[in-house]
């Protein structure tokens, strides 16, 4: 019965997407995203490693505030 | 139901769907029963009262006032005052980027919101509270988010998105001019310092004396450091799988805190006192503001925001099985006057500034104006992240009100009296709470406090002040009947410690290294060369005055011999509450000149109501004549006495200790003038603007230019049927731009 197997597992992929979500994990799945949509092409983005290092340097110039 | 499809561009599928909801027997049904269990909920609270009050009553008011007032009033500001446009294109949509300008799924948004406005603040405000008894602060809480909070989180969301994201200095700038810019600017830069420092006390309170305590959160840098280095060099974007790792790793720290208290050796290296901590804190600090953010403050962060979900929905779970009894009084004898131990003041104004975050907090602000909006894919969906993520914050505040209120009351004084007042041991303390306590009804021994301190694996838990560390004991009390029973009672006291302590080093990095940047950019001013974010040595040095001046005012707190944290306490409230108070005033400035001044009700009651309580407050701080009040009574007779020759008065004894009140009551006094003043200006100014608007019709604000949309995203938390059928047009049609998190 996969079917009722799909459906019972539902919440925990769900689950799941969430926390990668939450935890932005999917920044670079989406940073591609965005660059085709605004280039048509995937061709010239940034590579993986390169991408999470320019994005840990680019909050050293705009730090983002936690709160209380 | 009335459903509009609206269209921008012929070829594309619709961009939006405008429902009008039609009131429906089985809807009215649904609302009626949820506000009948809101007022159920109520009338337990507040009326019957009486013994073995269960926490699910407290529930119970909260989710069902909280759902009425998002339907309601929430709804009633969006149609009113923001009318979000389904035509017009957010700023994350326009400039789109992939990175800090990017749509993203409202529901992930949330989260990030969320997690970015909630940290140690909604949890130990509520606890300190719980000294007038239970029922003064859930009011407000529940009250106060409904009513200002959610709407200065809201509004602020929603102009700044309408404003290409602009922080809130740059849109008081705009909206009141240049002088009105700097100021509030300057106000906003001297508060973050004293919330840091408030919160640097905080957390030492809890630290301080307790081994276990010291290991497990020294042990939290290495794991960043680790965690930094895997990420940037072995697996780069494996985020869950380095946040597991880390918590992992952490809870790893924790059990071997236990060893490190039972073992006398390296007991005695990690017991520090407050002052050692609080230079250990500023020098964590300067380096955590300096260092690149992959090092410390990235890795830091997502340990930070695994934990916060963790553990919020772990309390959840622990509320709702353990189901506790209350303790307190509805209301006790502090409510009516000013010797409550935990802190100082009288119910109003002080209730109103002690319980900030989780009620209202301009802090919100900072964040509501700048990060989140630049995010956020429709503007009908400002109301679930701005005003429904505030509410969210508000029930964390409930629950940490719950843990602290199901506590012995005996222990809860313990805990939260000064050591001048309880000497620091348990006979003393049981001392003070059966004798010179004032509040009937509240017995304990000293074998009983032994033994509590014994159970959570502390030497003592006397003047435990600040809150953390009575959150932390109303946590295990919790948890430990439900995960793990009693001999689990140490694990969960020193986890909660570890996860408040995680949050505020969070929001001490963060917090420093963002004060450095404003004035950095302040400087700028004056030399172009400090608005250079590469030059290192001004880096260096802006950092050094941040940390300077937070940590001037932290030693200050640690070294109090009044017990600092119930006299600086009042200061952090009043600072974050101020900083609403320019929050209020610009969201007012805006309403009015946007020719809504009809509606400046919704964002001026609140700010009316936060400018007679900040303003009472500082008020009170700076003239009573009381000097358990006033810093400046405080101060004239530590003067006096010291220029009499006296040697000692009440509590404090020694000339030395006496002079460092006098000191500590000058630096709070004066800080306490200024920042009314810098507010009152701010105020004054919105006030001018506003008037100018509405006397000469002329009106015009700093709204960026309208751009149309070429995408669809719901509006609500859950896709509407007409929604989920738009969303399979644009799947069909190809042209569906992938959303940030859409893919699901």
């Amino acid at each position: 019965m996969p079917r009722a197997l799909a459906l019972a597992a539902r919440p925990f992929t769900a689950a799941w997407w969430y926390l990668k979500e939450v935890m932005g994990e999917n920044a670079y799945v989406h940073y591609l995203e965005s660059f085709e949509r605004r280039h048509g092409t995937r061709e010239g983005a940034m590579g993986e490693r390169e991408f999470w290092r320019d994005l840990t340097d680019a909050q050293d110039r705009d730090p983002k505030a936690r709160c209380c | 139901m009335s459903v509009e499809i609206v269209r921008t561009e012929e070829s594309l599928p619709p961009v939006a769907v405008v429902e009008k909801p039609r009131w429906t027997p089985a809807k009215i049904a649904l609302w009626a029963a949820i506000a009948i269990i809101a007022a159920l909920g109520w009338i337990m609270v507040a009326f019957v009262r009486g013994e073995n009050l269960s926490a699910s009553w407290f529930v119970a008011a909260a989710v069902g006032s909280y759902l009425v007032a998002y339907r309601f009033y929430a709804k009633f500001i969006e149609w009113k005052v923001c009318r979000p446009d389904p035509r017009r294109a957010t700023p994350a949509e326009i400039n789109d980027n992939g990175r800090d300008f990017a749509p993203t799924d409202r529901r992930v948004l949330f989260g990030h919101h969320f997690a970015a406005i909630s940290g140690a603040g909604p949890l130990v405000g509520p606890v300190l509270a719980a000294q007038m008894g239970y029922l003064p602060g859930t009011l407000w809480i529940i009250f106060g988010v409904i009513l200002a909070g959610g709407v200065q989180d809201y509004m602020t969301l929603y102009f700044s998105t309408r404003r290409n994201g602009r922080s809130l200095g740059q849109m008081a700038r705009d909206e009141l001019g240049r002088t009105g810019g700097i100021i509030a600017s300057i106000g906003i830069i001297l508060i973050m310092v004293i919330l840091i420092a408030v919160l640097g006390i905080v957390i030492i309170n809890a630290l301080a004396e307790s081994p276990w305590g010291v290991f497990s959160i020294a042990c939290t840098i290495p794991i960043a450091l680790f965690m930094g280095i895997y990420m940037r060099f072995l697996r780069p974007g494996r985020v869950v799988e380095v946040s597991i790792i880390g918590v992992v790793l952490l809870i790893l720290a924790i059990v071997a805190g236990g060893w490190v208290h039972s073992d006398p050796t390296w007991s005695a290296v990690f017991h520090l006192d407050k002052t050692t901590l609080a230079w250990c804190l500023m020098i964590y600090g300067f380096f955590a503001a300096v260092l690149p953010v992959w090092v410390l403050l990235a890795p830091r962060d997502y340990l930070s925001t695994f934990m916060k979900i963790g553990t919020i929905l772990l309390l959840a779970v622990g509320i709702i099985i353990a189901n506790p009894t209350v303790q307190m009084p509805a209301v006790t004898v502090f409510a009516g006057n000013a010797n409550g131990p935990a802190f100082a003041g009288t119910l109003f104004p002080f209730l109103f500034i002690t319980i900030a975050c989780g009620a209202l907090s301009g802090f919100h602000a900072l964040i509501s104006s700048g990060t989140t909006p630049k995010l956020i894919e429709k503007e009908s969906q400002i109301r679930l992240i701005g005003y429904g993520g505030m509410l969210m914050e508000s029930f964390v505040a409930i629950m940490a009100l719950v843990a602290a209120i199901s506590l012995d009351k005996g222990l809860y004084f313990a805990m939260n009296a000064a050591e001048p007042l309880t000497g620091g041991t348990a006979q003393g303390a049981a001392e003070f709470i059966n004798t010179k306590l004032g509040m009937p009804g509240v017995t304990t021994s000293p074998e009983f406090l032994q033994q509590a301190a014994a159970n959570v694996g502390e030497p003592s838990i006397v003047s435990r002040t600040g809150g953390a560390p009575t959150l932390a004991m109303g946590m295990a009390n919790i948890l430990h009947g439900v995960f793990g029973g009693p001999a689990w009672q140490s694990f969960w006291y020193h986890f909660a410690v570890m996860f408040e302590a995680l949050f505020i080093l969070t929001t001490i990095d963060a917090g420093t290294r963002v004060a450095r940047f404003m004035l950095s950019d302040l400087l700028g001013n004056f030399h172009r060369k400090f608005r250079d974010p590469s030059w290192t040595v001004g880096a260096w040095l802006t950092t050094l005055v941040m940390v300077g001046g937070w940590g001037s005012i932290l030693i200050m707190g640690v070294t109090d011999p009044l017990g600092g944290i119930n006299t600086l306490y009042p200061l952090f409230g009043i600072s974050n509450q101020l900083l609403a108070a320019i929050a209020l005033a610009v969201i007012f400035a805006i309403v009015c000149k946007s020719g809504l001044a009809k509606w400046a009700w919704i964002p001026g009651l609140p700010l009316a109501w936060d400018l007679i309580v900040t303003m009472t407050a500082s008020w009170q701080k700076i003239f009573s004549s009381n000097p358990k009040l006033g810093y400046w009574a405080q101060h004239s007779a530590y003067k006096q006495a010291l220029d009499a020759g006296q040697t000692e008065l009440g509590t404090t004894k020694g000339v030395a200790q006496m002079e460092a009140v006098v000191r500590n009551t000058f630096i709070q006094g004066t800080l306490s003038i200024v920042f009314a003043a810098l507010v009152l200006l701010v105020v004054l100014m919105a006030l001018y603007v506003s008037i100018k608007a509405i006397r000469t019709h002329v009106f015009s604000t700093s709204e960026e230019p309208f751009v149309e949309t070429r995408m669809f995203a719901p509006a609500g938390l859950i896709s509407t049927k007409a929604e989920r059928e738009v969303a399979a047009e644009w799947a069909a049609s190809g042209k569906a731009p992938e959303r940030v998190g859409g893919a699901h």
